[in-house]
Parts: structure tokens; C-alpha cells; sequence
């Protein structure tokens, strides 16, 4: 595999779920982050509260990374499910940390691990001629070349007990991962003061579990250094970039929607979509120039319904509102997403796409609702499907969406996903100044009786007053309405009102600025297209190819529907060969793509696993193609 | 002074069948902003869809026809938003009770400071009759095909297990008595329901004008009918929660839920229960928010020109590395 740089790593942690996976892995983040490193982490988790497998994947690398690789560097297990599940994704010069508790545990005690999976890993050690435990597993993969580090939690915190006078720590297992860590780092080489700092920083809410944890990181820490020799890969620190923030995929619309002007947003709990309510409602006062605390307006509401309901009546106060949810939340809000089309209502659905149908695998990534998204609702009206690639992508394109709703005064569905939804990453902190605000024909007075809120203007849109406006009153209803809003079946009227609707849609392709309807990250002969959260794994695949000495263009749609054909067929002018990259099974820009651009796609690069695509695999499979090797649809399998 | 009762209606023409008890509503509607002064454009009406849907487009305030079952959660977003806004929230009782069951029962346990009527007439009349589920069960009204194999909801019962504050029963015949019930929803704070007996005269040939003034049911001694509704205030009934004690608010839940089975011979009207004692939700909120009722969102300031004015440096502040 040609990597990116220097340093370019995996670390995996993993155990059962509610057992601290996710603060280990914040603090390694933190820590690689605090040394200037860049981290890109994505964790991965059953539908389940408490027991299954969950794990996070950290890679590290001192160049800027988008993506996560196929492989594991160094591989971190107390339990052994950990260890049989990933085990066999270590790189041959990788390394494994376990508990040695472990090595007699047969996979047949390991009640959580799929039958289809031991199915296939008993075949696999029978192959070897190793027994089913994990000191076969082990065996195993030293036999490739894998560095193994036994470790005794249990000595270490006994050890730890004795040193701080503190007979607790012996029975403290949920410190095992903060004693996984501090190992990893001792020896991947990590100065121990940003290992602390991170300590620190990730119990910043609880001073005296921060204290304890951090003098058994410290412990720890020297520990390992004097036990096990450096491991060959080391971590070395480089210069902090300044204004680099460490961020998780649904922070970026949270904050996005405060700086954008959101004050009222709806919701029901679903995964992976309410994270971003919940960073909402616990950061729900903030300031603002004008010396008023502001504030956003959370509500958790009883469905899908009410809660789409719910920002439609906020709307119509002439507030920025949304919803934030996942497809089959979505599936419950087609009706009044029909609703605020046909009454102009400006809104913002944030949908964290996971993967369906129905509940399908619910905490997995899935981009299969673009279609859905498009069409979704009876009749016909407009709307805006606008998809971000990355969490940069997804603070900025908040803004545009709200300026969009508001601009062309329709419903706008914003395309986001449970991969970025649960990546944490570093990357440059967001800057508010380059975003706007453009609220489009919203009145703030009216002088003169008369108002009518669906009056015919030039370019279709209509001056728009809010509930409460003085001489502003209008009438809103479902039917088709006259330019009062009041009931209307006549048929000259129908037209009058579809048409002014539907027109909005030229509108958009033609306000909207170019670079924000499609990226253009390079056009050659072989060149991509896709949306959304492809983007990370195949902005590191060219590069990788660059290495080889391929060229290969990448065109990333943004704006979805309306489609931007006319646009798109100049970029795509010069292509010879057309790869559509997404992460679904029937490849649903694919099919857009085939229908508005007189043109088909030439390869098809599919993946429906629910586990996001590693540059790795896009790597391999964009190669193939370009050696002629390739069928004309890959699926994309890595990843457990 | 009271305001011109001409200008709370539009002009609309109002195509409700002849007799529909739904025009008594709508003017007892009109009547109470007028009477309260609200100004035309501090009032919203919204309504779900059925007959009692069209109501918002006959007032002249702002009106919101919303869809099939979903008129709370329009409302109440509107009404958290802009806390100004007097709103009154009106639909059939299939949907409130049907299609949009959920959403009372949630917006009961909410309790916003606004009104909800149901127009309850135990037919689906806009789709031809069908029974509606506050139809007794064994009913057989014209349109159906054989009798109501289904028991009907008690919404005086259901609003007050689901945590409305203030339940009120009106009659649609009665419109100056609706007319003060309105008012005092209205004035209320917290979520207020009122369930309007509205005969439908075209599809429920059961419970009918004549059948609540008891036509049926002549005294044998005076030879007059024995009317079927009663006002529960000329009874002496006191719906009132006075004390925040949990005595006293299980004493006047239980003798409200007592009062909502009478059906067959005798019916209240009237307030069946009152409880201020328990904060609306924008109350609640405001003890999270402080100043959200001052700078609710619809009045909040977010930007200057095209420029953003929120600061979110400490949000990004607390990501640094």
C-alpha cells in the first residue's frame, strides 16, 4: 500500500459497548491532536446499550488525512471479542496489546460474536492448524510478522492499588482503557505531558476521576516505556497548526445551525441524527453582539411528525427552524414536507442518513436515501437536496442551507450521514465570517393593508410576513390556494400556482453559485463522480494514485436536486470514462446522473456493508479500472 | 370598548352543509376575539382537515390550515416561537382523536399556553360519515353500513389524564355559552381543551339537534322535553384547582372524570377542570432560558445586513488542541 506520509497509522480500541471505548479514544485523539498530528477517527457500534462490540479506529499521519484505511497498525484488546473480530485486519508489521488473561478463551464463549462470524474465523484458524482461542488467533498472526505486547491489567491496577495507597483501583476495570492508551502511547513514543493533557481535558467535568486517571496514565505510561521495547513506528510531534479544532461529524451542523440564525429546532430521538440536538440543547444560550443572550429553542417532541410539524410553526413566525433526523424519521415527515412546499414555508430538515430500509442496520452508514430525499411526499413542488462531503463541508453548507430555505422560500433537505456524523477529526476551526446571512424577501414591516402572501412577482418568489406582522395576516392551508392562501380549486388558478411554484427550481440553478453546486476536485480522462461523504476516502485515493502516477478527476455534486445538468455536462465535457463512487447498493446518483446528463456511468463503485468506505478499498478498486481489470460494478466488503 | 365583531370575519364564502353546527363555533370565535380585543394580527387560528379545517379561513386573523391530525404540533411550534401570539387550535375530533391521538396526549403532558377545540360530532363528514371514535359503540348512523363495532374515546377523560390544565365542554347550539368558555381557554394559562358537541345534520342522524334538547324524552307530567344538556356551573360543580396540594388536585381530577361519563340522558357543559397550579411549558422553559420570553426566537436578532452576529468562539474555543 503506497501511504500518504511519514507517519500514517491505525490505532483500533475496542470492548463492549458502554465500557469506555469512546473516552480512550478521545484521549489518544486529543493527545496525537495536542502534538500537532493529524487524527481521524470513526467509531463504530452495535444497536445495543450495554455488551456488544463497539470500537473506534484513530489514524494518525502528519499530512492532512479524509479518511480511514483498511488495516490496523496497532491493535488494543481487553476483551476477547476485540481481539478475534480485528485480529485479522493487524498489519503484517503491526503490533497487538491484549490482556493476557485472554489467550485461553475459546470463541465459542464469546456469546456476543455473530455465529457468521465464528463461522468464518473458525474456518479460517482450521486452515492454519490452530485451535480456537485466542492464543491461536495470536499465533496466528505473529506467524505474519505482528509484534505481540502480553499486558496484565489486572497486575497493573493491583501495582497501581499498592503505589497510590488506593485498594479500589484493583477492581477499577473500566480504567483499562485509559492504562490501553497510556501503553499505546509509551510505545508509539508520544511525549507523556500531552498524554496528561488530554487526560485532563477529556475529564474536564469530574476533577477527582481526572486526578485518579491521570496518575494511572502516568503510571502506566512509564510502565510500558521500561517494559516493552519502542515499537517501529513512532509517533513524533510536529508544529501545531494554529486554529485547529478536534471535532466530531455532528458538532459541525450543531454549531453551524447557532451561527446560521437557528433558534427552533424539533426533534425525535433517533441514531445517528439526535447527537446533533443534544449538543444543541446542552449549548442552547449563547452571545450575540447585540448584548441579548440568544438562545436556539430545543424541542423533543413526541414523532417525526409533530417534530416536523413543529419547525413548520416555528417557521411561520419567521424564525430560522429545523428538524434534524434519519431516514425512517424522514420516512414519517414526507407529508408535511408536501405541506411546506405548497405554502412556501422556509424549513431545514438535516437528515443523518443511516442505513435502510426500515430499520435496517441502525447505528451502520448508508447513503441510500438520496433518491428518497428527492422525491419524498406526495404531488409535485420544489425543494432543495443539498449534500455535504465532510464536517468542514457540514458547518459551512448549514448556512447555505438556511439561505437557500429562506431565499427561494422552500423546504431544504440537507444531506448528511452516520460516517461523518461519527468521525472525530482535526481540522481547521470554522470561521463564521464566511458565512451569510440572506433571509430573501422576509418583511420586517408591512405599511399598507392588502397583503397577500402568494402575490405574483417576477421571479416568482413573494414577499414573506410572519405571524404577528401588523397588516401582515395571511392564510396558509394545504389545498391549493389562491394568492390569499384561501382554498382555490380553479383550474387557471392551479396553473398559475403550480407553475410559480415549480419555477423556483430554475431559480436556484440559476442563483446559486457554481463552486456551490458542484466541487470540482479535478477533471482527467478517468473521473469520478459522487456526493457526500465519499469525498474523505476518495480525496486520499487520488493522491494515493498520484504516487503510482495516475490522474484521476473527481467531480462531488453538492446540490442534488434541482440537478445541476446543465453545469455538470461542461465539467464532464472532456471525460472519457465516468466512475460513480457511492455508498448504497443500486448507485442512486448513478442513476440521476444516467438520466439528466445523456451520458451513462462506465464503472459503478458500490458499497452497502454499512461500514464506510476506507481510502484503501477505493485505492484498489479505482486501480483496477485504470489497469482495465475491473468489472463494470465493484462492491466494496472491508470492514467488521 | 369591544371591537368591531365585522372584522374578525372574512369573506370567505362558507360552503358548511345548512344547519352545521360548525357555524356556531366559528361565530363564537369571532365573538370572543372581539370581545378580548385581540388584535387581528397578535391571533392566529389553525385548524386540521375536515369540515372544522376550512374554520381558520373564516376568521380574519392569520390562519393556518394545517394537515389531517397534525394541527397541535404546527400550533405549538408556532406559539413557542412567538409566545406573543394568541393562538387557538380547532379540528374535528377524527382528528384529534383519530389520526392525531398521539399528538394530543403529548401536547397535554406540554401544556402551552393555548386553546384547542375539538369539533365533535362522532362522523367523519367531509369523507361521506364514516364513524369517528367518539361514535358509541353499537351506533348506526345513516351512512354506515352496519353498526359501530368500536367503543368510543372519552376526551374530557383524555384530556385530563393527559395533563391539560383546563377542560372545558361546550355545545355548539349554545354559542353565547361557548362564547365565554372561548374566552376563558383563552385566558387560561396553560393548554386548554374544550370539546364542542357540534350535531352534524347531514351524516350523524343519532345525536342530532333535537336528540341533546331531548325530543325523545318528554316528561309524561309537563309534556316537555327533557333536554339532555346541562350546565355544570348551575349545578354548583367547582372545577377549581385552588391549592397546589396534591389533595386537592386528585379531588378535582376525580370528580371531572366522574362528570365525564354522564352521557346517555344527562350532559355536562361547562368547566369541568381548572388547574393553574402546574407552570405552562414556556414557564418551564423560561426557568432553562431566562430571557426567552422577552427574546423568544422569532424576535431574536441574527445578523446585521448579511453579516452573522452569534458569537460562537467559545463553542470552538472548547475544540481547540
Amino acid at each position: 500500500m503506497n501511504l500518504l506520509s511519514s507517519i500514517d497509522l491505525t490505532w483500533v480500541i475496542g470492548g463492549p459497548q458502554g465500557g469506555g471505548v469512546e473516552t480512550a479514544a478521545n484521549i489518544f485523539a486529543g493527545a496525537c491532536a495536542g502534538c500537532g498530528l493529524k487524527v481521524f477517527g470513526k467509531r463504530e457500534y452495535y444497536s445495543n446499550i450495554k455488551g456488544e462490540h463497539s470500537y473506534f479506529g484513530v489514524r494518525v499521519s502528519d499530512k492532512i488525512i479524509r479518511s480511514n484505511v483498511s488495516g490496523i497498525t496497532i491493535l488494543v484488546g481487553f476483551d476477547a471479542e476485540t481481539l478475534f473480530r480485528h485480529i485479522e485486519d493487524v498489519v503484517n508489521d503491526g503490533a497487538i496489546v491484549y490482556e493476557t488473561d485472554l489467550t485461553s478463551v475459546k470463541i465459542d464463549e464469546v456469546a456476543t460474536l455473530d455465529d457468521l462470524f465464528k463461522q468464518r474465523f473458525v474456518e479460517y484458524l482450521s486452515s492454519k492448524n490452530k485451535p480456537t482461542t485466542i492464543q491461536g488467533a495470536l499465533d496466528s498472526a505473529k506467524e505474519r510478522g505482528v509484534t505481540l505486547y502480553p499486558v496484565s491489567f489486572k497486575t497493573i491496577l493491583s501495582n497501581l492499588a499498592d503505589e497510590t495507597k488506593n485498594p479500589k483501583m484493583r477492581g477499577m476495570f473500566r480504567m483499562q482503557n485509559v492504562l490501553a492508551v497510556s501503553i499505546s502511547l509509551g510505545l508509539l513514543g508520544l511525549p507523556p505531558d500531552t498524554l496528561l493533557t488530554s487526560v485532563d481535558s477529556v475529564f474536564s467535568r469530574k476533577k477527582d476521576i481526572a486526578e485518579m486517571n491521570r496518575n494511572a496514565a502516568n503510571y502506566t505510561y512509564n510502565f510500558a516505556t521500561a517494559k516493552y521495547p519502542k515499537f517501529k513506528y513512532q509517533l513524533t510531534p510536529i508544529s501545531k497548526q494554529p486554529g485547529t479544532i478536534l471535532v466530531q461529524g455532528f458538532q459541525s451542523t450543531g454549531i453551524g445551525k447557532i451561527a446560521s440564525g437557528c433558534r427552533f429546532q424539533s426533534y425525535y430521538p433517533i441514531t445517528p441524527a439526535s447527537d446533533e440536538s443534544v449538543y444543541l440543547e446542552l449549548h442552547e444560550i449563547f452571545d450575540v453582539e447585540n448584548n441579548r443572550p440568544g438562545s436556539i429553542f430545543v424541542v423533543q417532541a413526541e414523532d417525526e411528525i409533530s417534530a416536523i410539524g413543529m419547525v413548520i410553526g416555528a417557521a411561520l413566525t419567521g424564525t430560522r427552524a429545523s428538524t434534524s433526523t434519519s431516514g425512517p424519521g424522514f420516512s414519517l415527515m414526507a407529508e408535511a414536507l408536501g405541506w411546506a412546499g405548497i405554502n412556501e414555508v422556509p424549513i431545514v430538515v438535516t437528515l443523518y442518513q443511516r442505513s435502510g430500509p426500515s430499520t435496517g442496520l441502525p447505528t451502520r452508514h448508508g447513503q441510500d436515501d438520496l433518491l428518497f430525499a428527492i422525491h419524498a411526499g406526495h404531488g409535485e413542488f420544489p425543494r432543495i437536496v443539498y449534500a455535504s462531503g465532510d464536517i468542514e463541508e457540514g458547518f459551512y453548507d448549514t448556512a447555505k442551507c438556511f439561505n437557500f430555505a429562506e431565499n427561494f422560500q422552500l423546504p431544504v433537505i440537507h444531506m448528511m450521514d452516520k460516517f461523518i456524523a461519527s468521525t472525530v477529526a482535526t481540522v481547521q476551526k470554522f470561521d463564521i465570517n464566511k458565512i451569510s446571512i440572506e433571509r430573501g424577501k422576509l418583511l420586517d414591516k408591512i405599511d399598507t393593508p392588502g397583503y397577500k402572501r402568494f402575490a405574483p412577482s417576477s421571479d416568482g418568489i413573494s414577499p414573506r410576513s410572519r405571524l404577528g406582522l401588523e397588516n401582515g395576516i395571511f392564510w396558509n392551508t394545504g389545498d391549493e390556494s389562491d394568492e390569499y392562501g384561501h382554498i382555490s380549486e380553479d383550474p387557471v388558478n392551479r396553473i398559475t400556482m403550480m407553475d410559480k411554484r415549480a419555477h423556483k427550481a430554475e431559480l436556484a440553478l440559476q442563483k446559486i453559485p457554481k463552486e456551490d453546486q458542484a466541487i470540482n476536485h479535478g477533471i482527467y480522462d478517468f473521473c469520478i463522480v459522487s456526493w457526500g461523504s465519499t469525498k474523505g476516502p476518495i480525496l486520499d485515493a487520488i493522491e494515493m494514485l498520484k504516487k503510482d502516477g495516475h490522474k484521476v478527476g473527481f467531480i462531488q455534486i453538492k446540490l442534488l436536486n434541482p440537478f445541476p445538468s446543465d453545469y455538470l455536462k461542461t465539467l464532464f465535457e472532456n471525460v472519457k470514462t465516468v466512475i460513480d463512487i457511492e455508498a448504497n447498493h443500486s448507485g442512486q446518483l448513478g442513476s440521476l446522473f444516467n438520466e439528466y446528463m445523456d451520458r451513462k456511468v462506465d464503472y459503478y463503485i458500490l458499497k452497502y456493508t454499512g461500514r464506510p468506505m476506507t481510502c484503501t478499498e477505493v485505492y484498489d478498486s479505482l486501480k483496477k479500472i485504470l489497469e482495465n481489470k475491473a468489472e463494470r460494478k465493484q462492491v466494496l466488503t472491508y470492514g467488521v | 370598548m369591544v371591537s368591531n365583531l365585522a372584522d374578525y370575519k372574512t369573506e370567505v364564502h362558507n360552503d358548511w352543509c345548512p344547519g352545521c353546527g360548525d357555524f356556531g363555533i366559528v361565530n363564537a370565535i369571532q365573538m370572543a376575539l372581539a370581545e378580548m380585543e385581540i388584535p387581528r394580527n397578535k391571533a392566529a387560528i389553525f385548524s386540521g382537515i375536515g369540515c372544522s379545517g376550512k374554520t381558520s379561513h373564516f376568521i380574519n386573523t392569520y390562519g393556518v390550515h394545517t394537515l389531517h391530525g397534525r394541527v397541535l404540533t404546527f400550533a405549538q411550534g408556532a406559539k413557542l416561537a412567538n409566545p406573543e401570539m394568541t393562538i387557538v387550535a380547532a379540528g374535528g375530533d377524527g382528528d384529534g382523536l383519530g389520526i392525531g391521538a398521539g399528538h394530543f396526549v403529548a401536547a397535554g403532558r406540554r401544556n402551552v399556553d393555548m386553546t384547542y377545540l375539538i369539533f365533535n360530532n362522532a362522523v367523519y363528514g367531509l369523507t361521506k360519515g364514516q364513524a369517528s371514535p367518539t361514535l358509541k359503540l353499537g351506533l348506526k348512523t345513516k351512512s354506515l353500513p352496519e353498526p359501530n363495532v368500536n367503543q368510543s374515546v372519552n376526551p374530557i377523560a383524555l384530556a385530563i389524564a393527559s395533563g391539560f390544565t383546563f377542560v372545558a365542554r361546550g355545545y355548539a347550539y349554545d354559542v353565547r355559552q361557548l362564547k365565554d368558555l372561548i374566552i376563558a381557554a383563552v385566558r387560561h394559562k396553560g393548554l386548554a381543551f374544550l370539546d364542542v358537541l357540534q350535531p352534524c345534520p347531514t351524516y350523524n342522524d343519532i345525536n342530532t339537534r333535537d336528540w341533546f334538547a331531548g325530543m325523545d324524552n318528554i316528561d309524561e307530567i309537563t309534556k316537555k322535553p327533557r333536554p339532555r344538556i346541562y350546565k355544570l356551573e348551575d349545578t354548583g360543580y367547582d372545577p377549581v384547582v385552588h391549592i397546589d396540594s396534591p389533595e386537592e388536585e386528585n379531588e378535582k381530577l376525580t370528580q371531572a372524570l366522574i362528570k365525564s361519563n354522564e352521557w346517555d340522558t344527562k350532559i355536562p357543559t361547562g368547566i369541568f377542570y381548572r388547574n393553574e397550579t402546574t407552570a405552562p411549558y414556556e414557564e418551564r422553559m423560561s426557568e432553562r432560558i431566562p430571557n426567552y420570553l422577552e427574546n423568544p426566537p422569532a424576535k431574536q436578532e441574527i445578523s446585521s445586513g448579511s453579516r452573522a452576529i452569534t458569537n460562537i468562539s467559545k463553542l470552538l474555543s472548547s475544540l481547540e488542541v
